[in-house]
């Protein structure tokens, strides 16, 4: 039996990341491209944690992912205003809808 | 198989399972409550990498706040009166076809190369050395992160009551 090791941590997050990718290309709704992106920071933040760990960092890996943490929220925060706002101009939230700069 | 072993196997297939669900599942409401269970896991794998607070950061900050603000961006850009809150996906084919080429290559180069690995005992509890590096080391870092998060507060206020 192999012991759970660096790279099972990277493969949850090589896979985490890429689902985030999925959602966020293949959903039409704004806010779940929001979501999209929150599960690719949450693989780098496991990506931080696990070379943090393994890589005899200390606690710069832990410290990285508290940042990344603040800036997701910050981001978060800032894109739901911005989701509202098309909302308001477009009266929907379908990203494929709203391509008036196309025109 | 030991305990540690068999804890990670549990948070990590709750968490991909759910990640799955995220970007697959049809009501996005649904969507939003599986992103927990994601958040969940996630902080079950920091909590086994012997990362205590960033778990409970990560608690407190992603479940307590950014999934309260999802969910809240969810109701007020859905009539929920009407049937709209199912939302298609798009080029579901060559999204999976790109995105797995994407996921092997990216699983395959992280898990096949040779990292130089020192494993070294948990430093728990992480806590007080956090405290120390943020106020010390990264003093000016944390600063503009506090900048930031005003300036986020200011702008999303800005933007959303115009």
């Amino acid at each position: 039996m192999i012991h759970i090791g660096l790279s099972h941590f990277l493969f949850v997050s090589s896979i985490l990341f890429s689902l985030g990718i999925f959602g966020i290309v293949t959903r039409r709704n704004a806010v779940m491209v929001l979501m999209g992106i929150e599960l690719m920071l949450n693989a780098s933040n496991i990506n931080f944690i696990a070379f943090a760990k393994y890589g005899n960092f200390g606690l710069q890996g832990q410290i990285m992912a508290l940042f990344v943490i603040v800036l997701a929220a910050a981001e978060a925060a800032i894109a739901l205003a911005i989701v509202l706002n098309i909302y308001k101009t477009f009266s929907t939230v379908n990203v494929d809808e709203i391509d008036t700069l196309k025109d | 198989m030991s305990i540690y072993d068999i804890i990670f196997y549990l948070f990590a297939t709750i968490t991909l399972v759910s990640a799955f669900f995220v970007v697959t599942i049809r009501n996005i409401v649904y969507s939003a409550f599986f992103l927990l269970f994601t958040f969940f896991g996630v902080a079950g794998i920091y909590v086994i990498l012997g990362a205590d607070f960033v778990a409970m950061v990560q608690l407190i900050i992603y479940v307590g706040g950014i999934l309260i603000l999802i969910l809240f961006g969810v109701m007020l850009t859905n009539k929920i009166t009407n049937v709209q809150i199912k939302i298609g996906t798009s080029q579901i084919i060559p999204a999976s076809i790109g995105v797995g080429l994407f996921a092997g290559i990216l699983t395959a180069s992280l898990v096949n190369t040779p990292w130089r690995k020192i494993d070294t005992a948990p430093l728990l509890p992480t806590t007080q050395g956090l405290g120390l590096m943020l106020i010390s080391e990264y003093g000016v870092v944390f600063e503009l992160l506090g900048i930031l998060l005003l300036i986020a507060l200011i702008g999303a206020a800005s933007l959303a009551r115009k």
